[in-house]
């Protein structure tokens, strides 16, 4: 079965950084990130065929409202870290609610016009955000007295996260009710006649991938110890939507090589070129128009029709 | 009641401006089922463009002119080479839209950098009208015009010409428009050029009030999604009246309330989804 | 008096101005075979779609063996005990037979609400599916991809999906459309061996396979019923002579 290759994987990914230097580690740091709020994207766009353009959302909320609890009300993260959670959660209750009002190209305008206001209202409500000076000074949790402030240390505590997280995503879309999402992606009509309330489907599938978004949040927040409105950016829901529809969507493993591929990219061509968002519209264009199955399946077909074979 | 003169002309430019930008949203994807998510940095590029033409000793006039056929070429160009090649793939034609967002913005970057670049209100209209012992700053009235006019010319067009009844019977009903011989495929590029010529118009015409100005597509977009959602597809009165109320309510939350101004803007957009999905107006589901 | 399997009381569906169904009324009792026939334009489909939830009439009742279901949503309909066939093959083209005859078991199954423990090995589901699978003689073909299958064979297998949920009213919604000669007498022996309790409400345009499945029939003409009856009296009926051959 895949556990042993799996396993293999874990290995490796868990003895990272006892050979790689401190650059590296918080690069698989950010890549570990990255891969949770992709995989979260994935359950909406992927599982349920949901586009959603607002996803940067959750993930900023929970990061912001751990850091306001933190700073502003002196919370520790024992307090602050399950509030981020659950408030976070409640609003994608209701943003899902919304949204869901409509389907399709509706759906993706909701998201992407409740994700602006809220960015919005992250620069200009200056009193409780400061702004676009964000807030700062914040710091990571220490969980049984183990200090995160050592690279290495974040880096296990987010491949710990990022696993548990990502098993429970699997086993979510491998359940009865994951098989009944991506029913409803493929056929909604015939769902609806087989019995499946479709709405409510979809509703929960939001909310729970809210949740693991606000997951995602926690873990930039505890990474960067600062927050910044950007993050809730379009931008930022972009990238998570381009690691999804690059590694391939409605697969588990699909959105972790996306992370990998977005994350490195962005990083390096940063180093070289001034303008990511332009080299991230170009690479979304590529995509979308030559390989919308994903990098990996439309590396195959190119490469296919390059040999000439005729599949 | 000066302040309220101000207030009230700002939110009928605004409201004039939006309609400028949401009729060419609203127009493409009531006909092509395309949420153009490019349709915010088209303004931003009306307004770059003519604050350039404008800058070079051009008047406003031609300025907005200029503004108006480059978008317009620039949105037929999209339309060809990018949109054709995903037909009958809407989820990535809104994917290809927002990617060549991506580009736009930075490609005004890097073109025009990262300051604002104001245009001059034009001499005629910089002097205010005095009218009962109150102020009206004139430039705001003239955008209120032009959008008014706009608007009746966007009416006659639709409903009296035969362009017009191609895209009113496409919207309707596409695959009887193509069965009784429209030709879909002009008819689509036609109208996505007229789209965003009237974005880059409305930028132009937004130039001496925003400033052009990096972040511009980012504001605007959101707000024309706002309201198509509230007006509804289809209805050209429904994004007319939402223009407007949109306007309204951003310009007076702004005011009142700086910092929770865009709670403001989610208020009538939930109602109207809470109770008529379709839009106060709307005949075309989302 | 036993309670109907269905009771249509004066339904009435407008679009746009158009009465497309007008003053419909029909009962259907349990384990009866009813078959739904009238020229194009008739009306048959609408009526099919409001029985099935898809549309809601504008005034009348919908009753399933006692149960109002006229302003119920679609998915109400599996929980009441109905299930359908669509015109144009609905299957999942991308998932295994067997994953769609255990998806469509799923619907009425308490096991939907699972967010945790996985789809294949809940091993009752999976099993029935292959159990049902077998008994249309395409057990070996159960792991392939429904859409890797003969059109035939979809045919069959849609069918099976919608009693795989052991409905006690069933609607096929022209279950012969587009099938060869020999297709076409697979699927018949298929309808005829399904369980005498199961209502069956069928709408048909291959009349040798219609009429030899009907017990009753229901005419339908501009939406109205026009003849209602056994084989004998629908056939020989001058009416319906009138509607079909315009005389």
């Amino acid at each position: 079965m895949k556990r042993l290759p799996i396993a293999a994987l874990l290995l490796l990914l868990f003895s990272i950084p006892l050979f790689a230097g401190e650059y590296f580690v918080n690069l698989g740091s950010q890549i570990l990130i990255a891969a949770v709020f992709a995989a979260s994207l994935n359950l909406l766009v992927g599982y349920g065929g949901l586009t959603s353009l607002g996803h940067a959302t959750f993930m900023g909320l929970s990061a912001y409202i751990s850091a306001w609890l933190a700073v502003k009300m002196g919370l520790g993260h024992a307090a602050t870290a399950p509030a981020a959670l659950l408030l976070t959660t409640l609003i994608g209750v209701a943003f899902g609610w919304i949204a869901l009002r409509a389907t399709g190209l509706g759906f993706l305008m909701l998201t992407l016009a409740l994700s602006q206001i809220v960015w919005g209202l992250g620069y200009r409500w200056v009193s409780v955000t400061n702004g676009d000076n964000g807030l700062s000074g914040l710091t990571r949790p220490q969980p049984f007295g183990w200090s995160l402030d050592v690279s290495s240390h974040f880096f296990w505590f987010s491949l710990l996260v990022s696993c548990v997280c990502i098993f429970l995503m699997a086993r979510f879309v491998k359940s009865p009710f994951g098989a009944s999402l991506r029913g409803t992606k493929d056929q909604a009509r015939r769902m609806a006649a087989l019995g499946f309330n479709v709405h409510a489907i979809r509703w929960f599938s939001f909310i729970v991938a809210s949740f693991f978004a606000a997951v995602a949040g926690l873990l930039y927040v505890y990474f960067h110890k600062y927050i910044h409105p950007s993050v809730m950016s379009v931008t930022v829901s972009a990238e998570a939507l381009l690691c999804v529809i690059a590694g391939g969507a409605g697969t588990i493993a699909g959105p972790l090589v996306g992370a990998i591929l977005v994350v490195v990219l962005k990083t390096y061509a940063s180093a070289y070129i001034e303008r990511w968002n332009m080299m991230l519209g170009l690479v979304f264009l590529f995509i979308v128009v030559f390989m919308p199955a994903g990098l990996v399946p439309g590396v195959a077909h190119w490469t296919r029709r390059l040999r000439g074979d005729k599949s | 009641m000066q302040i309220w003169v101000i207030q009230i002309l700002n939110s009928l430019s605004l409201g004039g401006l939006l309609f400028m930008l949401s009729s060419g949203f609203a127009l493409i994807f009531g006909l092509m089922r395309i949420a153009n998510l490019t349709h915010g940095s088209l303004f931003m590029l009306g307004a770059y463009v003519a604050a350039t033409v404008a800058r070079a000793g051009y008047g406003l006039a031609l300025a907005a002119l200029a503004a108006m056929f480059a978008v317009g070429l620039l949105g037929g160009l999209i339309e060809r080479l990018v949109l054709r090649r995903l037909a009958n793939n809407a989820q990535g034609q809104v994917l290809a839209t927002l990617g060549l967002s991506f580009v736009a913005a930075d490609f005004c970057l890097m073109v025009w950098g990262g300051d604002p670049i104001p245009i001059i209100t034009p001499a005629l209209f910089k002097a205010p009208l005095r009218m009962m012992g109150l102020i009206f700053p004139t430039y705001r009235l003239v955008v209120l015009v032009a959008a008014i006019v706009s608007a009746l010319l966007l009416y006659l067009l639709i409903e009296r010409t035969r362009l017009g009844a191609m895209i009113r019977a496409g919207v309707d009903d596409m695959s009887m428009a193509r069965a009784v011989g429209i030709p879909v495929s002009l008819l689509f590029t036609t109208v996505f050029c007229l789209g965003a010529a009237l974005a880059g118009l409305g930028g132009a015409l937004a130039g001496p009030i925003f400033n052009a100005y990096p972040g511009l597509d980012a504001e605007m977009l959101p707000l024309a999604l706002i309201v198509v959602i509230l007006g509804g597809v289809g209805s050209l009165a429904g994004t007319f009246i939402a223009s407007f109320i949109i306007g309204f309510i951003y310009t007076f939350g702004i005011a009142l309330m700086p910092d929770l101004a865009y709670v403001i803007l989610f208020l009538p957009m939930v109602l109207v989804i809470a109770f008529k999905p379709s839009g106060l107006f709307g005949r075309v589901s989302t | 008096m036993t309670t109907p399997a269905l009771e249509l009381r004066d339904l009435q569906k407008s679009f746009g101005g158009v009465a497309v169904t007008q003053g419909v009324s029909l009962t259907i009792q349990p384990g009866e075979r009813r078959l739904i026939i009238g020229p194009n334009g008739a009306g048959k489909t609408t009526l099919f779609n409001q029985i099935a939830g898809e549309i809601m009439p504008d005034s009348g009742t919908i009753s399933v063996f006692g149960q109002d279901l006229t302003h119920q949503p679609v998915q109400a309909r599996a929980h009441a005990g109905v299930s359908r066939t669509y015109q144009v093959i609905t299957l999942f083209a991308k998932d295994t037979l067997a994953h769609n005859v255990a998806l469509a078991m799923l619907g009425v199954n308490r096991q939907r609400f699972q967010i945790f423990k996985a789809f294949r090995s809940d091993d009752a589901l999976y099993e029935r599916a292959l159990q049902i699978l077998s008994s249309l003689g395409l057990s070996d073909k159960a792991h392939l991809q429904a859409g890797e299958i003969s059109y035939g064979e979809q045919r069959r297998v849609e069918i099976a999906v919608a009693m795989s949920q052991s409905p006690r009213l069933l609607l096929l919604d022209e279950p012969l459309a587009g099938l060869s000669q020999d297709e076409r007498a697979m699927v018949r022996d298929l309808i005829a061996g399904l369980p005498r309790e199961t209502a069956i409400v069928m709408i048909e345009h291959d009349m040798d396979v219609a009429l030899a499945f009907a017990e009753q029939i229901t005419v339908l003409h501009q939406g109205r019923v026009i003849v209602e009856g056994d084989r004998e009296t629908v056939v020989n009926h001058p009416r319906t002579r009138e509607i079909y051959l315009g005389t």
